[in-house]
């Protein structure tokens, strides 16, 4: 069980919230002339790290705010908490970034 | 292979039974295979046994990181049914129902199936509405299942809370009868000695780390036992899917997530048939031991962590006592979780990868059990073929750039 400290909230149970897939994807710009390839691979196709990943959270049973979570998917460490448009290479602290 | 029989139950107790021989052998790692199988579950296990059985490949290689059916295949809730929605889906698990039921004769080995249904239970008006339409579905599909009243419900389960003031009342309820258990353990240990018997090296404890691909078709397989030369790959580790794709240089649309269960101390026998409630989001049966066993929905966040968190444990208990009142002072002897691999239709990946010479099957998620022989034997013709059979054409990875989902939420609310 993970206790998680909402930026704007502070610590809570994790049963307070809920995970909104990885951060800091980006949606293809030009709509029209991407083709249906790339739009399948920035929809559906995924990291799924198994080991150290930046996700999206949102405070849902809280007040409802979204930010980053970078965590270890494998023992469920919690490495760094940042806001939305924070870049996770600040968060992460070192050099080799996302 | 020995034969399994009354007779050699009788004549091996007369010599002590000493006789018996090891179910598999334990080989060495050869350098060279003409198929490697990754990932010792069910459907790795299945995969081998019918490129040998079905496709007469002599030299194949199953490489498990740890233990055969450690994973999902020993963690699971051992369900079996075929009561789906799509055309597709229906044809797929019915023929894996099919395999299942004469799975015990054609390995030699007792998988212990126990067709006593699998009841699902309908909570609220708009359960029956959604029902009505799946079941006729069904029956277009060729698939048994039944509509069954409140007062069926209450014979089939006896203990089971009918008050019209629950606060989940239960109004009535779909039966599939060919449902049920099986064990897990068998079906993994069935396969392994089958396939052994037909050449099959198993080579237990023994992670793959990599592979070796040259102009986008691989050609060898690295081990923690040493290097593999091969030009056929079928990969089958369902929670690691992504750890496996990305060794050999491409994505796939899967999320690993905790799924847990949870059986109580055993008990005389309360009822035969498993049964699922889709409204509490939790689903029991009784093990031959006389354990309940249960489970419910995912922790809803990635995790490769093979343990569960309490509060989804929390719902499970909250639910199993709000149908069965009864079973509140019973206690819990053990609680466990197994890593599997989320898509977004709920359902399976059963074909060719970027790569290749490379297949994969994955995908199953929270309901893969009872597709294992299903599962093996698309895959191992997918291999052999190098094409998908038409069971499995629809269920490639294609679909993510098409979109040609299927779906599959919708034929039991939850889909284990
Ligand atoms: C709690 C729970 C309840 C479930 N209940 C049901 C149910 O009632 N009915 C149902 O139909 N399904 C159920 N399922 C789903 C079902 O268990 C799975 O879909 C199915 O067992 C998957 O089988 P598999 O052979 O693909 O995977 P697994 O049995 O997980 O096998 C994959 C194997 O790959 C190995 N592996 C991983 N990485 C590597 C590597 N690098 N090299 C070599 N080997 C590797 C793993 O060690 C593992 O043994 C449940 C799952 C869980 C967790
Ligand atoms: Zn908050």
């Amino acid at each position: 069980m993970m206790t998680i400290k909402c930026p704007y909230c502070g610590e809570r149970s994790e049963a307070e919230y809920n995970f909104g897939g990885p951060a800091h994807l980006e949606r293809p710009s030009h709509a029209a002339e991407v083709s249906d390839k790339e739009w399948g691979n920035y929809l559906f196709m995924l990291d799924n790290v198994k080991g150290i990943s930046p996700e999206r959270w949102c405070h849902s049973h809280g007040c409802g705010r979204w930010f980053n979570i970078l965590r270890n998917t494998e023992t469920h460490e919690i490495l760094s908490i940042y806001k939305m448009g924070e870049g996770v290479k600040a968060a992460r602290g070192d050099k080799d970034g996302a | 292979m020995q034969k399994y029989s009354t007779l050699s139950l009788v004549r091996n107790a007369i010599s002590h039974h000493n006789g018996w021989q090891k179910a598999w052998r334990n080989p060495d790692l050869k350098s060279e295979y003409d198929a490697v199988v990754v990932g010792g579950g069910g459907h790795g296990l299945a995969t081998a046994y019918y490129l040998a059985k079905e496709h007469g490949y002599k030299n194949v290689a199953v490489i498990e990181a740890g233990w055969l059916g450690g994973g999902n295949t020993g963690r699971n809730t051992t369900i079996v049914r075929s009561n789906y929605l799509f055309p597709q889906s229906a044809k797929f698990y019915n023929f894996s129902l099919n395999l299942y039921e004469n799975m015990s004769q054609e390995l030699d080995f007792n998988i212990m199936l126990r067709q006593a249904g699998l009841l699902t239970l309908l909570h609220s008006r708009h359960d029956l509405e959604v029902m009505r339409r799946n079941i006729n579905a069904m029956h277009m599909n060729g698939i048994d299942s039944d509509w069954v009243t409140p007062d069926e419900v209450a014979h089939i389960a006896p203990g089971i809370n009918m008050s019209e003031d629950a606060r989940f009342p239960i109004v009535g309820g779909i039966l599939q009868k060919r449902g049920g258990v099986a064990r897990h353990d068998g079906v993994a240990w069935g396969y392994a000695r089958a396939g052994d018997a037909l050449g099959v090296d198993i080579i237990q404890m023994c992670a793959v780390t990599g592979f070796d691909i040259k102009n986008g078709e691989v050609v060898g397989v690295q081990t923690a036992k040493g290097h593999i030369k091969t030009k056929k790959v079928a990969i089958a580790v369902a929670g690691h899917s992504s750890v496996l794709a990305e060794m050999a240089g491409f994505r796939l649309p899967v999320s690993s997530m905790a799924l847990q269960a949870c059986v109580s101390e055993p008990l005389k026998p309360v009822f035969d048939a498993a049964i699922m409630s889709p409204a509490t989001g939790i689903y029991i049966s009784q093990s031959d031991k006389g354990e309940l066993v249960m489970g419910g929905a995912l922790d809803a966040y990635p995790s490769y962590a093979q343990r569960g968190n309490i509060n989804t444990l929390e719902h499970i208990i909250s639910g199993v006592i709000e149908l069965f009142p009864c079973f509140s002072r019973i206690k819990l002897m053990r609680q466990w979780a197994g890593i599997v691999d989320i898509v977004h239709d709920s359902s399976p990946i059963i074909g060719h990868t970027p790569v290749k010479g490379m297949y994969i099957n994955c995908g199953f998620g929270t309901g893969g059990f009872k597709a294992t022989p299903a599962g093996g034997w698309t895959l191992a013709y997918t291999l052999a073929n190098d094409r998908p059979h038409k069971m499995n054409e629809d269920f490639s990875l294609k679909r993510f750039e098409t979109g040609a989902f299927i779906d599959e939420m919708g034929a039991a609310g939850i889909a284990h």
